[in-house]
């Protein structure tokens, strides 16, 4: 997979359960379990991701350089021999980028006098 | 559950599974951990299967995507090569396709009748003729003695005349018994069959290209009344499309009434029987079975059954000896095609291997595992492989109607083999099968090379191993070549020889039409003499007409006919001894058709049933009975009568140029008595016109004669007696044409094979061949020690594929006529003409050898 890094928005829009690993490292590095438990908690448990589909979209996105495995294991962690992932500048350019688009389309939306209502029961 | 989980995993390509196997497993785990309850365990394992299945397909596709779009790049950049493979591949899996589709279609698909493997034919079998048809009697006494078959039916072939719509037109028609449809368990699409109950003999069952063809498909056809040899009939109903029964050209069936007296002739054999097996009675006890129904009947009839057996053969074993092994021998050739064009994909593929040894050294470093550049080697193979696949069915299938004339016309199946899902399925196999004969080997040689030395300067080990490899693949390569070479030689051979035989006919200039003539409106003799003389008093008058003549079957076309006859005073001996094929003609048929009268004199219009009883014979007849003496003069019984020689002339190849014919015996068609052998009357017109003019163009003039003398008369295959005898040998000449082109392809390939390895070679050994040089090698020294390599090569294969060649020769011995499997001409001509293209293909190589230049070749290492 190549990917243009110099332009974040060849990789938009994100797929949702990339930018929420995006978002659950964007604070810390974590394990792939950690990151699981983030995003549940996160959507509320919307998002449920299986272990298969979760490493399908970590395999891709090292592959395409959003994130990288931390080489060097953490002093205080609490498992040895857990692998942790950690966001790439190129991620964090890219989360941002998603956000600009996000947002710019919640503001036309806005702007068209579309009101988000009341969430579903 | 953790196990469980763990083996699923194996779904995964192995090298994401090394990657991410323990992560996947910790993660599972951690989630199964929270679920409780009776049903957890049976919860997760579903969890399980959702989780890896569609994830690991979609880890492969997306694998496989990569692997394609690295595949498609690394080809563009080397288009030459992407071609040459695809050309190949296509040549192996177009070749098989397109003969698999023929043999398939000739001897395995399931004919379309109701459970096809009970059905069987059943013959009367002398020692003389081994496939005769039946007569009535001897059919109804197998059928009522025999407990082995649930229902027995007959045809007999009468081609009746249609008019009334348009121009009369000959139908080819099978009379059949009502049973008939039961028996092959086949329903019609429209209306109904003949019922056993009432047989109402103008009744009519149309088959649907008949119906298709002169009834528009109208679906209100049942009920309507068709004039039929000058009778109304009513058309009871339409058959499937894929219902052609006894053979492809049956047009319709009437039925046939077999009549008391039908059954008094043991010795009048017309019907071609077939039966139905009881469930569960093997042929085998059928056979034991009829053995004993006819010793009971040579019993009964001494006189009429001596020596007379049933033959029972299954329906499908029906295709002639020949026409089966005529097909055998193309799949044969198409095998070795499948084997070249392998062998010469792997030599390039090796090849390759070699030239990108350091880019896939380069990804191993960089960690891909050996796994997954074989696969996806594999993936460029393979794909290579499929669009080859393409344009190869797309060849087979647009080169089938060339195919249709191996077609044996003896089978109850369309006259053209069709490419459906079967040859497809079969296709696809072929592709698989050449993509990984030749993508997975040099894959795993290419990918084993450690990095080290393919990186480094090293890698000679590896590369002398590949060109070995390279190197027994151009023996096969030219081994195959020979085979193809020497099996279309001796069928060259073979047909130059058949077309340089004596027809014992002059078939030039001789224009042959029918005119059906049905037996219910010119049984009597009188009639019938009348209309020849009429017709021939016209067609002789016409501009540019020798001569013209009637006779019963022309020859080639009508090969039986054989009838026993025997000379007053001669010691009794079996049918075969006696056999003659029995023809009536009119006067000048042997001028027109160019059979020289040895002595005596034609049959004329004088000889009556009034006038002695005549008869001219072949010279055959004259050995065998009056050797050395004059036979003018001397009678012999035939048919119930006593005939007189008056004439002699030539034998004539009746039964076609592969087959000995019996002598012919000649009578006048006045001397017939009305109603008697009405399968014998002459029906078959012969015009002999003026050099120059082609014999077709006086068919308008002979038609409107014709319609002159019986409005209802239609002039049915008109053909030119010439094409009549190319017919002979075109499935030979058709067989000839692709066993020659694979043979031609397979040197081509051979060819290029051997100037790709040494072109390799070459450029392998520039370091050496510039020191040669450099030391002052003269070079035709450079050319004999690279030429050296090619000829030792082609030597091999050669020596290797005559032997093979010469056990090809002898599985095909029978398709060979007058040419003996060894043939030396044959043998040596197909060892030269591969060892000069082999000399070629080394040759420029050689050369490119000699311009080595010393400094840049030592510069390069």
């Amino acid at each position: 997979m190549t990917t243009d890094r110099e332009h974040p928005e060849t990789l938009l829009p994100l797929p949702p359960a990339t930018f929420h690993i995006l978002l659950a490292l964007a604070d810390e590095e974590r394990h792939g379990y950690a990151i699981l438990q983030d995003v549940e908690a996160r959507t509320g448990g919307e998002l449920r991701m299986s272990a298969g589909t979760l490493y399908r979209s970590i395999a891709r996105m090292v592959e395409q350089g959003l994130i990288s495995e931390v080489a060097r294991r953490r002093a205080i962690a609490d498992d040895e021999r857990r692998r942790y992932y950690r966001l790439t500048p190129f991620g964090t350019a890219v989360a941002r980028a998603e956000m600009r688009r996000l947002s710019t389309l919640v503001r036309l939306a806005r702007a068209r006098g579309l009101k988000p209502g009341p969430e579903p029961a | 559950m953790s196990r469980f989980y763990r083996t699923l995993l194996h779904l995964y390509p192995s090298g994401y599974r090394a990657e991410y196997g323990d992560e996947l497993c910790r993660v599972f785990a951690e989630r199964a951990a929270l679920r409780s309850g009776p049903l957890a365990g049976i919860a997760n394992a579903f969890a399980a299967i959702a989780d890896v299945l569609p994830n690991a397909l979609a880890v492969h596709a997306e694998i496989l995507r990569q692997d394609v779009r690295f595949a498609v790049r690394a080809l563009r950049r080397t288009p030459g090569f992407a071609i040459t493979v695809v050309l190949v591949a296509a040549l192996g899996v177009g070749a098989n396709t397109a003969v698999f589709s023929l043999a398939d279609f000739v001897l395995v698909r399931p004919l379309p009748f109701s459970r096809p493997a009970e059905l069987v034919k059943l013959w009367q079998y002398t020692p003389a003729y081994s496939r005769n048809e039946c007569s009535p009697a001897n059919m109804r006494d197998w059928g009522t003695l025999s407990s082995s078959f649930s229902g027995m039916a007959a045809t007999t072939i009468r081609p009746g005349n249609l008019v009334g719509m348009g121009e009369p037109r000959e139908v080819q028609m099978a009379r059949a018994t009502p049973e008939l449809f039961g028996v092959l368990g086949v329903q019609p699409v429209l209306g109904r069959t003949f019922s056993a109950a009432a047989v109402d003999e103008l009744s009519i069952v149309l088959s649907d290209a008949l119906w298709r063809s002169q009834f528009g498909a109208d679906p209100a056809v049942i009920g309507r009344v068709v004039r039929l040899n000058g009778e109304p009939h009513t058309v009871l109903g339409v058959m499937p499309p894929s219902f052609r029964y006894p053979h492809a050209a049956i047009e319709a069936w009437a039925p046939l009434a077999l009549k008391p007296e039908n059954f008094e002739d043991r010795d009048d054999t017309y019907l071609e029987v077939v039966a139905r097996l009881r469930p569960g009675v093997s042929i085998a006890r059928a056979r034991a079975d009829m053995g004993r129904v006819s010793a009971q009947l040579e019993r009964q009839y001494p006189q009429t059954n001596k020596d007379l057996r049933a033959s029972v053969v299954a329906i499908r074993e029906e295709v002639g000896r020949g026409s089966k092994l005529l097909v055998l021998a193309l799949c044969g050739a198409a095998l070795c095609i499948l084997v070249l064009a392998c062998a010469n994909l792997a030599s390039l593929f090796l090849a390759r291997g070699l030239y990108r040894g350091q880019e896939l050294a380069v990804r191993a470093a960089l960690g891909a595992g050996r796994d997954r550049l074989v696969r996806q080697l594999v993936t460029e193979s393979l794909g290579l492989a499929i669009v080859g696949g393409v344009v190869g069915v797309g060849a087979a299938a647009a080169g089938l109607p060339l195919l249709s004339r191996l077609v044996p016309d003896g089978l109850p199946l369309a006259g053209r083999a069709t490419l459906d899902l079967r040859v497809l399925g079969f296709a696809t196999l072929l592709v698989l099968v050449t993509g990984l004969a030749f993508g997975l080997g040099p894959a795993l040689a290419a990918s084993s090379a450690s990095p080290r030395d393919a990186l480094g300067s090293g890698g000679r080990s590896t590369r002398a191993r590949t060109h070995r490899i390279r190197a027994a693949l151009i023996v096969v390569e030219v081994a195959a070549s020979v085979v193809l070479l020497v099996a279309s030689g001796l069928l060259i051979r073979t047909l130059l020889r058949l077309q340089s035989l004596d027809p014992g006919f002059a078939s030039a200039q001789v224009l042959a039409v029918r005119t059906p003539l049905p037996v219910n409106l010119y049984g009597v003799t009188r009639r019938r003499v009348q209309f020849y003389d009429r017709v021939l008093e016209q067609v002789r008058a016409l501009p540019g007409v020798m001569s013209a003549a009637y006779v019963t079957g022309l020859p080639m076309s009508m090969r039986g006919g054989i009838w026993s006859a025997t000379v007053a005073g001669e010691p009794p001996a079996d049918f075969g001894e006696n056999a003659v094929g029995m023809r009536f003609a009119t006067s000048q048929y042997f001028s027109t058709l160019g059979i020289p009268l040895r002595s005596g004199r034609d049959l004329a219009g004088t000889d009556t049933r009034q006038a002695p009883f005549v008869a001219v014979v072949s010279e055959s007849f004259v050995h065998r009975h009056w050797p050395n003496q004059d036979p003018l003069g001397r009678t012999f019984r035939l048919a119930d009568t006593n005939w007189t020689v008056v004439g002699v002339v030539g034998d004539v190849r009746v039964r076609g140029l592969e087959q000995t014919s019996e002598p012919q015996v000649y009578l006048p068609p006045a001397q017939v008595a009305d109603s008697s052998v009405i399968g014998y009357t002459p029906k078959e017109l012969v015009v002999r016109t003026a050099d120059g003019l082609d014999p077709l163009s006086l068919v308008p003039a002979i038609r409107r004669i014709v319609h002159a003398v019986d409005p209802e008369q239609p002039l049915a295959k008109v053909r030119r007696m010439d094409f009549i005898v190319e017919n002979e040998t075109a499935p030979r000449a058709t067989q000839l044409r692709l066993l020659g082109a694979l043979a031609l392809l397979a040197l081509l390939i051979a060819g290029l094979g051997i100037h790709g390895l040494l072109t390799f070679t070459v450029s392998m050994r520039e370091r050496e061949l510039g020191i040669r040089r450099a030391l002052g090698a003269e070079a035709g020294g450079i050319v004999r020690l690279v030429m050296r390599e090619g000829v030792i090569l082609a030597a091999a294969g050669i020596a290797a594929g005559v032997v093979f060649g010469y056990v090809a020769a002898r599985g095909m011995g029978a398709l060979l006529v007058g040419v003996r499997p060894e043939d030396p001409l044959t043998l040596g001509a197909a060892a030269l003409l591969c060892f000069a293209t082999a000399a070629i293909g080394s040759l420029l190589p050689a050369l490119r050898a000699t311009r080595v230049d010393p400094m840049t070749a030592l510069r390069s290492e």
